[in-house]
């Protein structure tokens, strides 16, 4: 398993070609307290750089980008009862999809952990 | 604006208070502390909240006939404003619509107004242009505090115990840990409360001294539009602006009977018909049925689909625990309870027209 990151501020963490996708701590923070998710639907698939779903906090609504080509195979539905899970685990219990990669290689182009902390400073 | 934003007298506070500053109407402002949105909106709901409204233009009117002369910018009642009482309004434009409103407080020698940040550049001209023979002196060197909810009464009465013997919409001078302020008991949160206006030298030791109460804590403009939105009230620029006329926004209130058979303010003429005939579109409150919030700019359809309105704001309400909106909508389709779709990132959602204030205002009366 290996944690890539996109300067979207999302997660995600791949294991052969399927991938559990979330936003990160430091996006979570940035939103501040988050009272809705929208998200796809089991079996939509979606291009690099699609907008994927939003995120609205009491400040605003952000939309989710897609850091790659793909296939939604799960929702995580507890963030519709319980949107807040998102601000408190954002990089645990509160990922966003489950996805089928269909364009690998977009991999190399995301960040690692070190990458992703020097990117947001 | 190219200008770097302006800081109120409480900046260092805020700073120190880990506020996060934002710029707002050209002042460097903080949207929240540490505490959040949420728990800043919930706290005032059920303790005391302090909010910097610095921002805000503190204006004084001086002459002879003060009031009189302001009836003729405002459509409310201002020469039977009794000294120590102040009054909600609005200064109207030739064509009825609302140039941007105001609090008006008699404080005996002379007038004094608060008015919006982002229409201070505009209304002090205004008044200065039009209020012939009246001095009209914004003032620089005072802060603006609110201090609002249950527990505010606490809060301010024990620095002054003469403020709990106010009631809602007197205003008065008085000491507050030996500082001479003025202490309004008004807020723009449907809550109890005060606004404070204090000399910027002491601003922060005041504060200061409603922070040590351990029921207070200060709060952020974001959690002051969702409080004021959740009692219903008006955001100038948002739901109220130059092309709404009072009748539509549902302020009639205040447009005492006097003013509103006489006329003799700007637009007179457009309002006294929207009086009588009433209006093709009308302020209300908006209860999306889901979980998704409603922003402004979101479009108002009926369930046929044809677009009867627009949201003016719209958020998630916290003490509601759900989102709440105002907007504008055909007076045919007003009334509580009718089914309407809002049409959020192109989809159609369901949601309903709700009585405002979402939360019943609790003001001392």
């Amino acid at each position: 398993m290996t944690t890539y990151y996109s300067e979207e501020h999302e997660w995600l963490t791949v294991e052969g070609e399927t991938a559990v996708v979330g936003i990160t701590q430091h996006a979570a923070d940035q939103l501040g307290e988050i009272v809705f998710v929208e998200q796809k639907e089991v079996g939509d698939d979606f291009e690099k750089g699609d907008d994927i779903g939003v995120i609205e906090s009491v400040k605003a609504a952000s939309e989710i980008y897609a850091a790659v080509d793909g296939e939604v195979t799960e929702v995580n539905g507890t963030l519709e009862e319980n949107p807040g899970a998102l601000n408190d685990s954002p990089e645990g219990d509160a990922w966003i999809y489950k996805i089928k990669l269909t364009n690998i290689d977009q991999l190399e182009e995301l960040m690692d952990l070190d990458g992703y902390k020097a990117f947001i400073g | 604006m190219t200008d770097a934003p302006k800081r109120t007298p409480l900046y260092d506070l805020h700073v120190e208070l880990g506020g996060k500053m934002v710029d707002f109407a050209g002042w460097e402002m903080p949207v929240q502390y540490p505490m959040g949105i949420m728990g800043e909106h919930n706290h005032t709901r059920t303790k005391a909240g302090l909010f910097d409204v610095s921002h805000m233009g503190q204006v004084i009117l001086r002459g002879e006939g003060a009031a009189e002369k302001l009836e003729t910018l405002v459509p409310s009642a201002m020469t039977t404003l009794k000294e120590g009482k102040a009054r909600y309004t609005f200064f109207t434009n030739p064509d009825g619509g609302i140039m941007d409103d105001l609090i008006v407080a008699n404080a005996g020698d002379h007038l004094f107004l608060v008015v919006n940040a982002s229409m201070r550049h505009q209304d002090i001209p205004h008044m200065a242009d039009n209020l012939d023979g009246i001095e009209v002196t914004e003032i620089f060197d005072r802060a603006l505090v609110a201090v609002q909810g249950p527990v505010a009464e606490n809060v301010v009465g024990d620095l002054c115990s003469a403020a709990r013997d106010m009631t809602f919409m007197q205003t008065m001078v008085a000491d507050i840990n030996g500082v001479e302020c003025r202490i309004s008991r008004l807020g723009y949160t449907g809550e109890d409360g005060f606004e404070i206006s204090i000399p910027e030298d002491k601003a922060i030791e005041v504060c200061r001294a409603f922070l040590a109460h351990e029921d207070c804590e200060p709060v952020g403009l974001g959690a002051r539009d969702s409080l004021r939105l959740e009692s219903g009230l008006c955001l100038y620029g948002n739901d109220i602006d130059n092309s709404t006329s009072p009748v539509e926004a549902s302020l009639t209130w205040a447009m005492q009977k006097r003013r509103r058979e006489e006329g003799g303010f700007p637009g007179a003429d457009r309002i006294q018909r929207d009086l009588a005939e009433g209006t093709a579109k009308k302020l209300v409150g908006i209860r999306p049925t889901g979980r998704a919030p409603a922003r402004a700019g979101v479009e108002v359809q009926d369930l046929d689909g044809n677009i009867i309105g627009s949201i003016t704001s719209g958020g998630f309400g916290p003490t509601v625990g759900a989102p709440v909106a105002m907007g504008y909508v055909a007076t045919k389709h007003s009334e509580p309870g009718q089914k309407i779709n809002l049409i959020i990132r192109g989809k159609a959602q369901p949601a309903e027209i709700a009585a405002l204030p979402f939360v019943t205002q609790n003001y001392k009366r």
